[in-house]
């Protein structure tokens, strides 16, 4: 009896005590695991997690009805709506551009194409002040196109069309990155077996290829409307902090903070932190679900 | 003649769009990019080299180069070793809510950098969750360049760890069983082995953070206090001397942070060259 049973309980206190059960060459000791996982949870709770809490606690502190109130004042909705026309506008016209150049450089040969690429990527390694720094220089009062535009009564810099410039600047490779490396990778032979078969240019577009690319321009859009719905420091540069006029909710979360009204900033980040974690979700169920057919060769 | 040339011109592909699609990319590239950044390099030059030299080395100017490439440059440190670390975890280890854990690692990328900069200087001011009892310790985080390394480091971790993560998923154990056969003990192993093929790409993504930790506006100036000469970062001195309606001076300090843009994405792009090569 007790040869049969001794084994048992030995491989039964193995499988509950990890410390215990004997481990491969390459896996960590046990408390090497335990406390790296611990470094690793407290550094992302420290860094990561207590800022978001911070967000929705200070919108909250004063309970939901001061939070709603701020967020239902006139100035809030006009940055609300601002901030949704802005994003409207620029989003799509860097999906269209994204279409056009992974189109060109995934399904035909020609020179310059990597430099063209690199020059793709540029609006990511450039501050967002500076972003928003070169479209005053062109049309700010003392740009290059200053004097006219104030002659002819037009107004780009602390206006509607300056912000939208600057959020398309700052979200111009969105798309494109995403689009081109899957495009390239998958290639043209079945645009090019379609058009053997009589296609058209824009039937082949729609029937072949968007189906292939859907779920990696869902993917690119959902990055790009997160950074056009949120983008500061560009806009901040163009838009001259007029309230309920050129005010989008991230400069409308500023200038509340500067006045010392924090309910009404927390309460206008947290619908920010609140956009940004449906983005996060949605991302995730999107590189969970469809991982190949968003990119064979990189996660972001 | 024309009737000659267009055929063989088809002829390379049998898609339609090139010339429409290609024409269409240099365009809006053209336009939205590559004027308007010509436009900032050309703006400075106004002041004469001597005028554009004296506006970068002011004292107020060189501090604020200082402070961003400093703090960028320590919170970068900072973010290699404890983005290896949570890269490490989370590939190489299960625990509960790891996908929660991982999905959270991208906030940085999808909150707007003003929502973070007044949570994280709510967070450290000295009655924050977390200034406060680092005040009772004698430690001021907020309105101090610390506060600046404290928001750079919540910006940056998602480039280090992001860039690390499919590398360490495809890491073959084979050289990791090699060593433990040859005697190595693990923490060998991870020193003589592990670290040195993952340092590539470690300081990809190290300079991945650092890159973006230089530029960043939003989420350090309501943490920072920008008092001049001491948390003043450049981003802000740009804005600042837009408002005095100083644009060559702006310019100026857009050119210089610019260029080093533009060395940070050639050598970038130079060590991801050497990187796949290598693999």
């Amino acid at each position: 009896m007790t040869t049969t049973t001794a084994p048992k309980m030995k491989r039964v206190a193995m499988k509950t005590i990890p410390i215990l059960r004997p481990r491969a060459p390459t896996d960590d000791h046990p408390l090497v695991k335990i406390a790296l996982s611990a470094i690793a949870v407290v550094f992302i709770g420290l860094f990561l997690f207590m800022p978001l809490l911070t967000v929705f606690s200070e919108a909250l502190a004063q309970g939901w009805r001061m939070a709603w109130d701020a967020l239902s004042e006139p100035d809030a909705i006009e940055a609300i709506k601002l901030t949704l026309l802005v994003a409207a506008i620029a989003v799509p016209l860097n999906m269209v551009f994204g279409l056009a150049a992974s189109w060109c450089i995934a399904k035909f040969d020609f020179r310059g194409k990597n430099l063209l690429i690199t020059l793709i990527d540029i609006p990511f390694s450039v501050s967002p002040v500076v972003s928003g720094l070169v479209f005053v220089l062109i049309f700010g009062l003392q740009g290059w196109l200053g004097q006219w535009l104030r002659d002819n009564d037009m107004k780009i810099i602390f206006a509607l069309p300056g912000i939208v410039l600057a959020t398309v600047f700052v979200t111009f490779p969105f798309v494109a990155r995403e689009l081109i490396p899957l495009m390239i990778d998958q290639g043209k032979d079945e645009e090019e077996a379609a058009a053997t078969l009589g296609a058209g240019g824009w039937s082949t577009f729609f029937r072949v290829t968007l189906p292939n690319i859907k779920w990696a321009l869902l993917y690119g859009v959902l990055l790009c409307n997160a950074r056009a719905m949120g983008e500061f420091g560009a806009v901040s540069v163009v838009s001259g902090h007029i309230r309920g006029l050129t005010n989008t909710m991230p400069l409308h979360v500023e200038v509340l903070y500067n006045d010392y009204q924090y309910v009404g900033a927390f309460a206008v980040a947290s619908v920010l932190a609140l956009l940004a974690l449906v983005t996060l979700l949605v991302k995730s169920v999107l590189e969970w679900q469809f991982a190949d057919e968003i990119s064979a060769t990189h996660r972001h | 003649m024309a009737t000659l040339v267009l055929p063989r011109v088809r002829s390379r592909s049998a898609l339609p769009g090139f010339g429409f699609s290609l024409a269409f990319t240099l365009f809006y590239l053209s336009a939205i990019v590559l004027i308007p950044l010509a436009a900032l390099i050309i703006r400075p030059w106004e002041l004469g080299w001597n005028g554009f030299w004296a506006e970068i080395l002011a004292p107020r100017v060189l501090h604020a180069l200082k402070l961003s490439f400093g703090a960028a440059a320590v919170a970068a440190a900072i973010n290699s070793v404890f983005g290896l670390i949570v890269a490490w975890v989370l590939v190489r280890y299960r625990f509960p809510f790891k996908r929660v854990v991982d999905a959270l690692v991208d906030l940085p990328f999808a909150l707007p950098t003003a929502v973070a900069g007044i949570a994280l200087s709510a967070l450290y001011a000295s009655n924050g969750w977390i200034g406060a009892p680092l005040e009772k310790a004698g430690i001021k985080i907020a309105y101090t360049p610390y506060g600046v390394v404290v928001a750079l480091v919540f910006i940056g971790l998602p480039f280090v760890v992001r860039t690390l993560q499919p590398v360490l998923t495809d890491l073959s154990r084979d050289s990791e069983e090699a060593a433990a056969t040859l005697g190595a003990t693990r923490f060998q192993t991870f020193r003589r082995v592990i670290l040195p093929t993952l340092a590539p790409t470690l300081l990809t993504g190290t300079a991945m953070a650092f890159a973006r930790a230089v530029g960043e506006y939003g989420s350090v100036i309501f943490i920072a206090g920008n008092l001049p000469m001491v948390s003043e970062i450049t981003p802000l001195l740009i804005i600042i001397k837009l408002q005095e309606y100083d644009y060559a001076g702006a310019a100026a300090v857009g050119v210089v942070m610019l260029a080093v843009s533009f060395v940070f994405l050639l050598a970038l792009n130079a060590l991801q060259a050497w990187v796949s090569s290598r693999r």
